[in-house]
């Protein structure tokens, strides 16, 4: 739960929030420092850093090379030594660079150290489409994080939550992989879902992680979504609404840990689930959704099979109509939802 | 740099301990894995006996250990590859711990969660990898992590020569240099990496000469011996130490075992490792001892007795320890 009855808020971006969220803790914990590519002057190329290298300077703020191994390595090492090093990897995309740093060590030096040592840091990474970047700078690959045991995997979908994890993330002793979509940064130069602008205490707060969000109440269907598609899930669920369909919408925030009760809770409720989300179909979180309600059944009632929508084991394609058509749009979660009440179960 | 007596003589110690410990493991390791003892038609079976897995052993690899190791202090990290077991001794990890978890034990270092290729001793600031080349860059985090706390410790990223062909050696030298970190590369050239030789694998004969691509001081260290390495590694360390930066050193060392114990070894010579062990390191410094006059007949014994102690007491509560729950397997996986 949030720890604070705001006393100041004022609206910022996702990308206001979370460097907001990152200075502040720079400023109450030494320890902590920011290193990846172009964090420092240019302020993060999705905004993530603005502000940070005039306030605590370039040791505090690192340049890199474009050296993701380099830098990974590196901060896990630091991390060994007491720091706690906020490591941005740019896109997500670039992850197989330095994949090995991050899973076979950040993620599992914890365990093989029998819990003698820790790695406090933060990996940081921009993810999404919807903006023509074409299949190596649009994935969401969450689920691949979420899959190797030893990291915790956050996703936002708003300025709000965004400040709240990212703190509860640098606090964090555990590595955790905290993923922004840029489609909800705020950014000048990209359009964007204005949900995700939202009002922000301006003291520190944290969100703990493992806590769903009930995004909107509704009593005939269960939406289980994340980040971006939130917004798109708001407007497909504000469409329904004028039909006489009644969504409810779970922005499960972090995948790791996952809140499976409030996922339950929602879909005992409805007896309905669709999970609406941007990474690819198969073998990811659409699937785990749909196998936690399927070991559940002894306790859930479903009217309806359950429904995935998800990017079709196709990688992001370029070209605005076949991209828009790859990633699961507003109208596509209305008809989806449309199909599972209409769905008579015997 | 002069090694003084009591140097010279730690370093004559522990290669003897490391060398005691490596041959000792050799015989352990091939507990209840050959015939008959196993599955018929096998002949070999690499999960059985008290130590399964691989295992990669340093016999031979000793000079390369101590001469640097000689210069550390505790507050210093080393950083290690999957053969580490003459780092860690030489960085006094702690024996009986680190020989617990390569048998599995509860007692561990890392409860049984690690083995041999993944010890972690935050005590004396050791830690390996099974990963060829990772390591580097994680020194490098743990030299930035020294300069920004002001402390004059140094970090050793030790690894093989198959290492320097890996994307994340180039990138950590680059780094290194770029922030000039107390850090010192060190690569253990023993003309394997695995079954291929260096010269199969790298465009050029001394991977020291690749420092000059990093703006770094590169040696070459050829002769596999305690005091050369010591020599080298002791200009490398106090440099990395008065903030002067970063040094990669080769030394080419021999590999008395195979690249795992039970390899087949098909790939070198024949009676090549017997060979190797004509120029033992151990009693070329031993020699060199006597000359000085720092070591005699009992000396020697008295040394060798406290060596076998120390290692048997090792083995001994490796092999008497119990087993880790098996539920325990779930534990560990975060902090809390």
């Amino acid at each position: 739960m949030s720890t604070a009855t705001p006393a100041t808020t004022r609206c910022l971006s996702m990308a206001q929030a979370i460097s907001e969220a990152t200075a502040q803790e720079m400023a109450r914990d030494s320890r902590v420092f920011v290193m990846g590519e172009d964090v420092g002057k240019y302020g993060g190329i999705f905004s993530a850093t603005t502000g940070l290298l005039d306030k605590f300077g370039p040791e505090r703020v690192m340049d890199t090379p474009i050296s993701e191994t380099g830098f990974m390595g590196a901060a896990l090492g630091a991390a060994a030594e007491g720091l706690r090093p906020i490591s941005e990897l740019m896109f997500v995309d670039f992850f197989g660079v330095c994949f090995d740093q991050i899973y076979n060590h950040i993620a599992k030096n914890h365990y093989m150290s029998g819990g003698h040592c820790k790695y406090p840091l933060v990996i940081t990474t921009g993810i999404g489409g919807g903006y023509n970047d074409a299949a190596q700078h649009s994935q969401c690959l969450y689920s691949i994080f979420a899959h190797v045991p030893g990291l915790k995997v956050v996703v936002p979908s708003n300025a709000y939550d965004a400040k709240g994890l990212m703190t509860s993330a640098i606090r964090d002793d555990n590595p955790v992989v905290f993923l922004y979509h840029k489609g909800i940064m705020g950014l000048s130069w990209m359009s964007y879902f204005e949900g995700s602008t939202n009002e922000v205490p301006e003291e520190q707060y944290t969100i703990p992680f493992g806590q769903a969000r009930i995004v909107r109440t509704g009593s005939d269907v269960t939406i289980v979504t994340l980040s971006q598609m939130v917004h798109k899930s708001v407007l497909a669920a504000e469409a329904l609404a004028a039909e006489g369909i009644s969504a409810e919408i779970v922005d499960l925030r972090t995948l790791v840990p996952l809140d499976r009760a409030s996922v339950l809770a929602s879909v005992a409720k409805t007896g309905r689930l669709l999970v609406a989300d941007e990474d690819y179909l198969s073998f990811g979180l659409s699937g785990e959704i749909a196998a936690l309600v399927a070991e559940n059944l002894d306790t859930l009632r479903l009217k309806a099979p359950v429904r995935r929508l998800a990017v079709p084991d196709v990688p992001i394609p370029f070209s605005r109509p076949l991209e828009q058509f790859a990633i699961p749009q507003v109208d596509n979660i209305v008809a989806s939802v449309r199909g599972l009440m209409a769905f008579k179960l015997d | 740099m002069q090694a003084t007596t009591e140097q010279l003589l730690w370093m004559y110690e522990k290669m003897i301990e490391i060398r005691e410990y490596e041959e000792t493991m050799s015989r352990v390791y091939l507990e209840a894995k050959l015939p008959p003892k196993i599955q018929k038609g096998l002949a070999f079976d690499i999960g059985a006996g008290p130590v399964p897995g691989e295992m990669h052993l340093a016999g031979g690899q000793e000079p390369v250990a101590v001469g640097v190791c000689a210069h550390l202090r505790r507050d210093d990290t080393v950083v290690g590859a999957h053969r580490s077991h003459h780092f860690a001794i030489a960085k006094n990890v702690d024996l009986a711990a680190m020989t617990a978890e390569i048998f599995g034990k509860a007692t561990g270092l890392g409860r049984g969660k690690g083995g041999h290729m993944h010890l972690f001793d935050p005590a004396v600031k050791f830690s390996c990898s099974g990963i060829v080349g990772a390591g580097a860059p994680q020194a490098c985090g743990a030299a930035l992590a020294a300069k920004k706390l002001g402390s004059d410790a140094v970090a050793i990223a030790f690894f093989g020569e198959g290492a320097a062909n890996q994307g994340a050696f180039h990138e950590a030298l680059n780094l290194a240099a770029l922030w000039k970190l107390p850090v010192v590369f060190v690569v253990e050239d023993n003309k394997y990496g695995i079954s291929v030789e260096k010269s199969a694998s790298t465009a050029i004969a001394s991977n020291a000469d690749r420092a000059v691509a990093y703006g770094m001081p590169g040696v070459l260290v050829e002769k596999n011996d305690a005091l050369a390495v010591f020599e080298v590694a002791g200009e490398a360390v106090a440099r990395a130490r008065r903030g002067d930066g970063p040094t990669l050193i080769e030394v080419k060392t021999d590999r008395y075992f195979g690249h795992f114990q039970g390899d087949p070894e098909t790939y070198r010579p024949k009676g090549e490792a017997k060979d190797l062990r004509q120029h033992d390191p151990i009693p070329a410094l031993a020699g060199l001892l006597r000359s000085r006059k720092l070591l005699d007949d009992e000396a020697e014994a008295a040394l060798r007795a406290r060596v076998s102690t120390r290692v048997q007491a090792a083995y001994d509560f490796g092999r008497n320890s119990p087993y880790p729950d098996p539920q325990d397997a779930l534990l560990h996986v975060f902090a809390h």
